[in-house]
């Protein structure tokens, strides 16, 4: 709990966190740029389950763990990408997102 | 909680020992005999499917995380019966191609965990356990559709699949944060509070649909479908047709009959909507495609239309004919994958125009491959025809006939680019029509069990009894 804020200025912080997520994966033109929007996604799940825990339910852990489970996991997704993307960029030079359209359609 | 209780987690007990079993083969194979790696695999994976049919009790363990009940035991069968015929089909190309750079074991060992993730997922208990199990099914798919690094189109289409299935995932979880916070709990059993009058709960239903929509590649979001079908190998494509699908479709019904049952007056527009929508840019895209692997993509994703007809309804009668139709599109699919693999494999050639005057030099794997699709369209004689048929029994059995209407003018129009492909192989004549080839054992043993449960699962009828009186208790 922090003095003098609310759960409603917390959730709206998360809300636009994941929307401007969202808008960032659809928009960036750059791979690792999207795999930055994709953590800003996650991270705002993560702020919510701590939250929602801290503010409403604050007797059980089951939110607080969540999260834990959630940083390692987009940690290893993280890893996964990346090595996908360095694979690509041996063959092509290049992490653009113009690049990597070869199949469309 | 003693020892004898973790004989509930069988099936997942005896995949990671077969995981563990090939690291150890690994390390004491010599390099000049890596092939009978291949041969391990296959014995030991069918070793467990078999072992699979043993009747056990059923339960829960953890505090709840983790349960099963009889329909979701026959549920990982119908994984391990799939998977077991992927790995038929595959063992060859595995073998010309995959041992040859010494990366074999690593092959199973990611198809393993993944399934071992589909497991978790299935009969999880909370949605915590859901989560964990979700990514470990879809991370090391992502690997492997990445894994002919040689090529560019594979690696493309790894990166396509990792990326978007890390938004579903993403989508999904802000989904579960709103569902907690609405009833204060993760496990199933209590979340009890839900409404349809709360706007939390709606914007969670939403969310929590729209990811799980990415995994079954529904129309709002299929657009990585036929572009990580095509990059990535044969044999993962058809696995994340197959066995993926089937999976997500699996869990997303449980949860809506469920736990999200209360919210049942939001969820069924969003169904109604998504399966018109689903099933008709399915079937008109999948109209233009010349590549196979592309057709396939959009077929499958036809399909995925289809079985909302059934999830619609959310009862009893729905949950049956789901996993009948699964199970058949389950065989159906994978025997076409299989030709298409073969063909692959041998030449080379992945189009519909290649395939003219298939008949006239390959009339078995032709026949096999039209047997799997008239399986896909629905014609009667064969066992696609039943599911098709009860899907669509039990949408007019709650009144939604507009929307069968609507199903059964799809299968109108999936109809005509079925028998496209049938048209080219049987009828049209090719000058370079692709040569006579002999497929290798394992490939005619999966192509086999594929077309004998083509034509038997329709028409053996006390099979679709047996899962109606499984869907007694889903939960």
């Amino acid at each position: 709990m922090i003095e003098g804020i609310s759960i409603y200025e917390i959730l709206t912080l998360t809300t636009i966190l994941f929307f401007v997520g969202v808008y960032g994966f659809l928009t960036r033109k750059n791979l690792i740029s999207i795999l930055i929007s994709i953590e800003m996604i996650l991270n705002a799940s993560v702020v919510n389950f701590v939250v929602i825990n801290k503010y409403l339910y604050p007797d059980m852990l089951q939110g607080v763990l969540f999260s834990i489970f959630i940083i390692a996991v987009a940690a290893a997704e993280t890893a996964l990408a990346v090595a996908i993307i360095i694979n690509l960029y041996r063959q092509i030079s290049s992490v653009e997102v113009k690049d990597t359209e070869v199949m469309k359609y | 909680m003693d020892f004898n209780s973790f004989i509930l987690m069988r099936h997942e007990m005896l995949l990671l020992a077969i995981i563990l079993i090939l690291v150890v083969a690994e390390v004491f194979t010599p390099l000049h005999k890596k092939t009978s790696i291949v041969h391990l695999s296959v014995f030991l994976f069918g070793i467990h499917t078999a072992v699979g049919f043993l009747t056990i009790e059923y339960g829960s363990l953890f505090g709840g995380m983790f349960h099963t009940t009889a329909l979701i035991q026959f549920f990982k069968n119908v994984l391990n019966i799939g998977v077991l015929i992927l790995l038929l089909q595959s063992a060859d190309w595995i073998q010309e191609k995959i041992i040859q750079e010494n990366r074999g074991v690593e092959f199973f060992m990611l198809l393993f965990s993944s399934l071992l993730g589909m497991y978790f997922m299935i009969s999880s208990g909370d949605f915590l356990m859901f989560y964990l199990g979700l990514e470990l099914s879809v991370l090391p798919v992502a690997a492997l559709a990445a894994y002919e690094t040689s090529k560019r189109i594979s690696s493309e289409s790894g990166i396509k699949l990792i990326l978007s299935s890390a938004l579903a995932s993403g989508t999904i979880l802000f989904g579960i944060s709103m569902l907690y916070a609405m009833s204060g709990s993760i496990y199933f059993n209590d979340i009890t509070n839900l409404t349809a009058t709360s706007n939390l709960s709606i914007l969670g239903l939403v969310l929590f649909f729209s990811g799980l929509g990415f995994k079954i590649s529904l129309v709002p979001f299929h657009f990585w479908t036929a572009d990580v079908y095509e990059g990535a190998p044969i044999s993962i494509a058809s696995y994340l047709s197959v066995i993926s699908k089937g999976a997500a479709i699996f869990i997303m019904m449980i949860l809506l009959f469920t736990v999200l049952k209360p919210l049942m007056q939001i969820w069924e527009n969003l169904i109604y909507v998504i399966a018109v929508a689903t099933m008709f840019i399915g079937n008109l895209f999948a109209l233009r495609q010349q590549n196979m692997k592309r057709f396939l993509a959009f077929s499958s994703i036809a399909q995925a239309g289809f079985v909302l007809l059934g999830l619609i309804i959310g009862n009893r009668l729905g949950t049956a004919t789901i996993v009948y139709f699964v199970l058949i599109y389950i065989f159906s699919n994978l025997a076409a994958f299989g030709v298409v693999q073969a063909i692959s494999l041998k030449t080379g050639k992945e189009n519909i125009k290649d395939y003219e005057g298939l008949y006239r030099t390959n009339p078995n794997l032709s026949l096999v491959m039209m047997l799997a699709l008239f399986s896909l369209a629905g014609i009667p004689p064969v066992a696609g025809f039943f599911g098709k048929f009860f899907l669509f029994t039990a949408a007019a059995s709650e009144g939604y006939y507009f929307l069968v209407f609507l199903g059964v003018f799809n299968v109108t129009i999936s109809l005509y680019y079925y028998l496209l492909v049938v048209r080219a192989m049987f009828l049209r004549t090719s000058d370079n029509a692709i040569p006579y080839f002999k497929t290798k054992l394992y490939m005619r043993m999966g192509l086999l069990i594929t077309v004998v449960g083509i034509l038997i699962l329709g028409i053996y009828s006390p099979l679709y009894d047996y899962i109606y009186e499984l869907s007694k208790i889903i939960y």
